[in-house]
């Protein structure tokens, strides 16, 4: 069968291409004979013809050196402290290697002729960083020469005015990224005492890395009612530091009772230990001043499974009846979702949240005959693109 | 031939039972299947006079088919064989609808040449034709790709052999190209969109609970709880993974099996190319020793070694003598462990040989995180360390596994003492802003450890200190200067930069004078490996080997680690300076070096 693939090979191969159904030609490259490496094997310093090193190629001289060793492991590296002082005055080697200047000579010493594998070698000089020099010092400018015109070379060769539209090309493809968002992080049907609800929570941006146009929408309702409330948010968001942006802008609230508008001031990232905040101050245009804290986190069960703890809480500066608002601690939510990522922009979930109102927003809400406390199943999809 | 494969007619080929010999006809013929090698007569492109046609392929793998970007309809591209001390003409016809550039990678050429949309020339307009013209000087294995947006992503590469004017000094009896690369169904503007939106969008090898209840993760809670302290991800190896990517071998993917064929016996010479977008690799071939012979074109003292991480644009030659009538599989495998590419060395077509499962994924350390928490290279503590504030650190109560951090006492009352985003650890033009997550507080030297995820293994693995310049390095003046440069990002918000900012924030060039002889440290403040390219030039690793410091064009920069190279700046004009990981790049992790003056020397 071996055979009767061997036959056939050449005759596939000259299907697919003729060009190499020819048998490589060897006439041209010169085997060692199995005689000539038994005799190179046990010469320390057959990879070492070091006259080479003055006049390469060093093969020139020694057609063998270092090459012809099939079969043989040779330690070259360790070899060198032992050559290189003979024939490379002034070189400096490093320091592991002339601890033991003899390694390359004493093959005996070295059964089956094997490489020291796992200790790190020496890796060179250790140059200084910044690292090691406190305080910032400057570094050495280039001589002034280097600055010497033309400030792009490529003007010579080519025309300016192209050039400049190609380097204004390589700016904006080097760096200045620009990318797009949509992430619907909540959208859920609610279930528990009551009629069904629903709640929706999405938010996205445009932009690049540092400058970003940032927007969010939350909101509820029943299934078969109303909407209780529903907010849209159009904020300028930019990074003030790696994990952290600033974000201003307005916002539009919407409840059966009455809207609002807000300016809006906040913080979102990502803090130690991988909490995704979310924390803003609002102040709507009838001058009543409340905020929002909201965290996240993923806890990776498998790569795939994952469950999310989300905290919610709302505080108000004042009273406003209008809103059923008291002011203080005006709600608070806590929930765990637990999600399957079938893609990761894709991920349906289950999970449980409790709400409650306190202090005097819990009196409004109670005296509209709403509960106060509420703990309902949820099931929803966490999607993005 | 090419243009009237369609879809369809691939499918119905397939169907006929033709299929495999239709996809293998769209590759040129050292990159089919069952190749005997690359022979002298084989139909590659040779110099003096070439012509390159870059357009819109379609390229199928793994059964499924999507649309490439490719040179003359090919994925990898032809390879050129070029020779020491011709003159070549290289004509390029865009067939596109944007623009393209071809970039001829480790070739010195002038810099007008050297295909960089914005630096050395304009990039190549639709339907339009540039001739690329320079001398061959130099000898050794190269490749070519796209320089123009994201086009390398989408299989616009192909290598090139450089053969030696006078005799090679390494011999050999069949060479094999082997071009690394990866593939994605998922077009690389979404792919580095959903890293923008979601920097872990790939990974699906993170540490979870399960992990940690069944012991798999192998990190205990303090651990984890330390590095989510400091948001980082002990497993964000490689930011686009296995999850998306097939890796390739001269255009197969794993399954396809490309095979090499040799007699027992042969010096086989493999000339491995990483072409990939973002993917870097560690490659063995299990049962072969490999004698490494060149690294980036540039002939080095043989070394033999097990397995040899090579990062993207990196290029590695070896000697393999393959001496049994067997099948060996060579093994390509993501630094990540999340997937593989797989090639054959094989006496006949149709033989395979024994694929090793992936191994574990590794979990980064702290040392990757720029620090040196000893053990590891004898640290000095009696020595300066700014920034650490040793009466905050309990080191007497850490437990040290290998490099691994394995320590309650470490998360209580250890790092948090040290910061590590301290400016005073950067150099004073650094930007300590919103792209800088971290400054490694204490930088190493790594090119004598093995790299990211091969500490443990139980065989030879090669480290740049095991690359010894066969010939002697031609400058030997004490550089003049030192500079220093941080790659720097921030992985949440998927920012890349050196010291501290985007190329698109309009940052000074690199300047150096013309010849002049400069010592470059490369300081990486992030976890991830950074393969840094200079265009134009060989810079000598500083690894300890005066004098015959090896040359290289790309470099890799460890986590955490630092590399300092010597750089005679002795080709004038300017020339890109960049992190070959492309999305790495294109986010910003780029600049212009520029050498001046352009005519005359310098005294």
């Amino acid at each position: 069968m071996r055979f009767f693939a061997a036959t056939l090979t050449p005759l596939v191969l000259a299907v697919v291409s003729p060009a190499f159904a020819q048998t490589p030609d060897h006439s041209a490259h010169r085997r060692t004979p199995p005689e000539e490496q038994q005799m190179q094997a046990p010469d320390p310093h057959s990879g070492h013809d070091m006259s080479g090193a003055t006049s390469p190629p060093a093969p020139q001289h020694d057609p063998h050196a270092g090459h012809d060793m099939p079969g043989m492991t040779a330690p070259q590296a360790p070899q060198d402290p032992a050559q290189a002082p003979h024939d490379m005055p002034g070189m400096t080697m490093p320091q592991a290697q002339e601890a033991d200047p003899d390694e390359g000579h004493d093959m005996s010493t070295m059964p089956g002729m094997m490489w020291p594998s796992s200790p790190p070698a020496a890796p060179g000089p250790n140059v200084e960083t910044s690292a090691d020099n406190a305080g910032r010092p400057p570094e050495t400018p280039p001589p002034p020469s280097a600055n010497a015109d033309p400030a792009h070379a490529a003007d010579l060769y080519f025309d300016p005015q192209v050039m400049a539209a190609a380097r204004g090309q390589l700016l904006a493809e080097n760096g200045d990224i620009r990318t797009s968002v949509v992430i619907l992080d909540r959208l859920e049907a609610t279930f528990g005492e009551g009629a069904d609800g629903y709640v929706w929570d999405a938010q996205g941006w445009y932009g690049g890395d540092i400058n970003r146009f940032w927007w969010k929408s939350e909101g509820e309702g029943a299934i078969n009612g109303e909407l209780e409330s529903g907010e849209i948010e159009a904020l300028y968001s930019r990074a003030f530091t790696p994990y952290f942006d600033f974000q201003a802008g307005v916002r539009q609230r919407y409840t059966p009772e009455a809207d609002r508008t807000d300016l809006v001031v906040g913080v979102q990232g990502l803090a130690p230990y991988w909490f995704e905040v979310d924390v803003a101050a609002f102040l709507s245009n009838e001058g009543e001043f409340s905020a929002r804290a909201e965290a996240e986190y993923d806890l990776r069960l498998t790569q795939r499974l994952i469950l999310q703890p989300r905290a919610e809480i709302d505080f108000s500066a004042e009273d406003v009846p209008e809103l059923a608002t008291g002011s203080g601690l005006t709600n608070a939510e806590l929930g765990v979702r637990l999600r399957y990522e079938i893609r990761r922009e894709f991920a349906p979930y289950v999970g449980i949240e409790w709400s409650s109102s306190f202090g005097d927003t819990r009196d409004y809400v109670e005296a509209r005959g709403e509960d106060a406390e509420d703990t309902r199943l949820v099931l929803g999809v966490r999607a993005w693109f | 031939m090419r243009k009237a494969l369609d879809r369809r007619s691939l499918l119905k080929a397939a169907g006929a039972g033709a299929g495999w010999l239709a996809f293998e006809s769209m590759l040129p013929a050292w990159a089919q299947t069952g190749s005997p090698g690359i022979a002298p007569a084989m139909a590659t492109l040779a110099g003096p006079d070439v012509a390159l046609s870059i357009g819109q392929s379609s390229f199928t793998v793994g059964g499924r088919t999507g649309h490439a970007v490719t040179i003359n309809g090919t994925l990898p591209a032809p390879l050129l064989r070029l020779r020491e001390g011709q003159n070549v003409r290289l004509a390029v016809t865009n067939t596109l609808d944007e623009d393209t550039s071809i970039h001829w990678h480790g070739i010195l050429l002038p810099f007008q040449m050297d295909g960089v949309p914005g630096v050395s020339f304009p990039g190549i307009r639709p339907r339009e034709t540039f001739v690329y013209e320079f001398p061959i000087i130099q000898a050794g294995t190269f490749w070519y790709h796209s320089h123009s947006g994201l086009q390398e992503a989408l299989g616009h590469y192909g290598p090139i052999i450089i053969d030696p004017a006078s005799r090679d000094p390494v011999e050999y009896d069949r060479e094999h190209v082997l071009v690394l690369s990866d593939w994605s169904f998922m077009h690389p503007h979404q792919i580095l969109a959903r890293l923008k939106q979601s920097p872990g969008y790939f990974n699906y090898q993170r540490t979870t609970v399960a992990g940690l209840l069944s012991g798999e993760d192998r990190m205990s809670a303090a651990d984890r709880r330390m590095w989510a302290e400091m948001r980082m991800d002990p497993r964000d190896v490689l930011d686009v993974n296995g999850s998306t990517y097939t890796y390739l071998i001269n255009g197969h993917g794993p399954d396809e099996n490309w095979t090499g064929l040799f007699r027992p016996g042969e010096r086989v010479r493999l000339r491995i190319i990483n072409a990939s977008a973002m993917s870097i690799f560690n490659v063995r071939i299990p049962g072969l020793a490999m004698t490494v012979v060149q690294a980036d074109g540039e002939n080095v003292r043989p070394v033999e070694t097990d397995e040899f991480q090579i990062s993207v644009a990196e290029t590695y030659d070896v000697i393999v003598t393959p001496t049994e009538d067997r099948a060996y599989t060579i093994v390509s495998e993501a630094i990540d462990r999340s997937g593989m590419g797989r090639a054959t060395l094989a006496p006949r077509l149709g033989m395979s040989g024994e694929i090793p499962p992936l191994r574990e994924v590794p979990n980064l350390t702290m040392r990757d995180m720029g620090m040196d928490m000893g053990g590891m290279g004898g640290m000095d503590m009696s020595g300066a360390m700014p920034g650490m504030d040793h009466s905050g650190m309990d080191m007497s109560g850490m437990q040290m596994d290998g490099m691994q951090m394995g320590a309650a006492d470490h998360s209580a009352g250890g790092h948090s003492a040290m910061n590590m985003r301290d400016p005073e650890n950067a150099p004073p033009d650094m930007a300590v802003g919103v792209g800088v997550q971290t400054i490694s507080p204490m930088p190493q030297n790594r090119m004598g450890e093995r790299p990211v995820g091969l500490e443990n293994v139980d065989h030879r693995v090669l480290v740049y200190t095991d690359l010894i310049a066969l010939a002697p390095n031609r400058d030997r003046r004490a550089p003049s200067r030192a500079m220093e440069i941080h790659l720097t990002g921030n992985m949440e918000r998927f920012m890349w930069g050196f010291d501290g900012r985007r190329f698109s924030e309009l940052v000074e060039p690199i300047r150096f004078e013309r010849n002049e002889r400069v010592r470059v440290t490369l300081v990486n403040d992030t976890m991830m490996s950074h393969p840094i390219h200079l265009h134009g030039h060989f810079f000598e690793l500083v690894n300890g080997h005066d004098g015959h410091q090896p040359l290289k064009h790309t470099v890799n920069v460890a986590p955490g680690g630092k590399v300092t190279f010597d750089l005679t700046a002795d080709n004038p004009g300017d020339w890109a300076f960049h992190c070959h990981l492309l999305l790495h790049m294109h986010a910003g992790m780029f600049n212009v070096v520029t050498i001046r003056p352009l005519d005359g020397d310098v005294s």
